[in-house]
């Protein structure tokens, strides 16, 4: 087993506030690895340490063998990284069209042959060549995340980082974007480092996860242990009733003040 | 039990450049003093519901119904100063992220203080010690400090319960919640709900909870309302919701993936043309 991404000891410290306090995680080539924390916890930071948009202050971060300056990246870099956020609305440019969206990153590598890529990654993503010269404010939700990942593979990355991907959307919609990040990883061996707030959606599409608090990870587990409830951390064992959903007797009246 | 709202054949247009887009076509239900979940995705037209009932749709929006009832007005021939005096005295409002719904450039306390003095003739210095008890009520610790702080100086759960505390401090008969913890985490969330469930069943409330998040609804509700496009598509008891008929209601329960169940693919909703008819 290879580490695709071995992050060892890692700080980010933003003015004295540590985002990331001594995280150490590794995950294996082809492996789907997922995080799990409230918000703060410094799940999105670690991703965005990874993808040198955040600070770090100490510790390494290996990927494919190679380890990573603090912060700079270079181009050979991104071509085997790529990220995918989590609001669509957000992430796609209003005024371009989904063609040029995913020619940018072809022409930054230098890939030639963008026309047949284009369609092809279209296609891989469900959408067909008549989503080509839209813009995003002409798609759904679901669409534009799917724009996004296929954005993120044009350049066949072999790593995917995705940070809460499908929050934003309805969960009939999640449902089928989940299913798309499964069939591409399954076709194309990526691997997957997958923030979310939802232990549904992380025990489904993870083979192990680690639970973050406060910029530490508090345990790491297997998604069956999870679903057996071998849990150690009460911490872990609060998300997991949180995640099923209201119980009026759990949540006795507690006194005010 | 005499209904408080009743609701019969509600639709609200919006004109636009390319025609009219029917946000709600022909929704009809009756509330008493009970909890009851309105359910759909984006776009089905439950949100447009809510703000129907408070007053809030778009003025260049045409709001039809046979009946639009609450407790013997009918609210769409009511003025608007009866109107007026109705939204946030008897009829209030929780939106979904208090990031954008607090006034950011007016403390917690002063808000809250606001909402009261524009119902009830009550002094500033009882104004200022009801909004203290009121966010107690909702569980916020050092209340009177909380009360001088700003919207962006707390977190994203404590402004969903000044919020709660702003909407509840009038006392106000129907509540009407539109997502109001899908901005929150988790845990948070349920936090906020248990102060809610609290709060709406010792004051004998009415509550209209809007969420796209049909278990969440269901653990909170005792009556959900499915919406698809526009229209209502199954009313259920929520405890009967594992029964539920209609093959959208289905598909929404079955496309969420759950803890140690292994299902890949996921099954995805095939959506059917005359469901939306």
């Amino acid at each position: 087993m290879t580490a695709a991404v071995s992050i060892d000891d890692l700080v980010v410290d933003y003015d004295g506030f540590l985002a990331l306090d001594r995280v150490s995680i590794e995950i294996a080539s082809g492996e789907s690895f997922g995080l799990v924390g409230e918000s703060g916890s410094g799940k999105s930071t670690l991703l965005r340490a990874i993808a040198g948009l955040a600070p770090v202050s100490a510790g390494t971060i290996t990927v494919n063998g190679q380890t990573l300056a603090a912060r700079y990246r270079d181009k050979a870099f991104f071509r085997q990284v790529q990220m995918v956020f989590q609001d669509p609305y957000g992430s796609l440019h209003p005024r371009q069209t989904v063609d040029r969206l995913l020619l940018e990153p072809l022409a930054i590598h230098g890939i030639d042959n963008a026309e047949p890529r284009i369609l092809r990654a279209l296609d891989e993503v469900g959408l067909g060549a008549s989503f080509r010269f839209r813009y995003s404010h002409q798609l759904s939700g679901g669409q534009r995340q799917r724009i996004a990942i296929a954005r993120a593979l044009i350049i066949e990355p072999s790593i995917l980082l995705l940070d809460e991907p499908t929050s934003a959307l309805d969960a009939s919609v999640q449902a089928e974007v989940l299913n798309l990040l499964e069939q591409v990883r399954r076709d194309r061996q990526l691997t997957f480092l997958m923030v979310s707030h939802d232990l549904g959606v992380v025990t489904h599409m993870c083979d192990r996860l680690a639970v973050m608090k406060s910029g530490r990870v508090v345990e790491r587990l297997s998604s069956g242990d999870l679903a057996s409830g071998k849990v150690e951390q009460t911490y872990t064992q609060e998300l997991m009733v949180a995640s099923k959903g209201f119980v009026r007797r759990v949540i006795a009246p507690a006194p005010a003040g | 039990m005499t209904p408080m709202l009743t609701v019969e054949d509600l639709r609200v247009r919006f004109p636009t450049r390319t025609g009219v887009i029917e946000a709600v076509r022909g929704v009809s239900f009756t509330l008493g003093r009970e909890r009851l979940g309105i359910v759909g995705e984006s776009g089905s037209g439950k949100s447009q519901t809510g703000r129907a009932i408070m007053g809030l749709t778009p003025p260049h929006a045409q709001i039809t119904a046979k009946s639009l009832d609450f407790d013997g007005i009918d609210l769409l021939k009511a003025p608007s100063k009866l109107r007026r005096s109705l939204r946030g005295n008897r009829i209030a409002m929780i939106l979904q992220d208090p990031k954008y719904s607090l006034n950011p450039v007016m403390s917690i306390g002063r808000q809250i203080v606001e909402t009261l003095r524009t119902h009830e003739k009550v002094s500033a210095h009882q104004a200022r010690d009801q909004a203290i008890a009121m966010l107690e009520a909702v569980q916020i610790r050092d209340a009177a400090r909380v009360f001088d702080l700003y919207p962006h100086e707390v977190s994203g759960g404590m402004g969903q319960r000044a919020m709660i505390a702003m909407m509840l401090i009038a006392g106000p008969e129907l509540l009407i919640a539109d997502e109001p913890t899908s901005a929150l985490d988790v845990t948070v969330q349920l936090e906020v709900l248990g102060i809610l469930d609290r709060l709406v069943a010792d004051r004998g409330m009415g509550l209209i909870f809007i969420s796209h998040d049909l278990r969440l609804v269901s653990s909170f509700c005792d009556r959900v309302i499915v919406m698809y496009a526009g229209r209502i598509v199954e009313e259920i008891a929520a405890t009967d919701l594992a029964h539920a008929k209609h093959p959208y209601t289905q598909g929404l329960l079955d496309c969420m993936p759950a803890i140690g169940s292994s299902r890949h693919p996921l099954p995805v909703l095939d959506r059917k043309p005359e469901w939306a008819l």
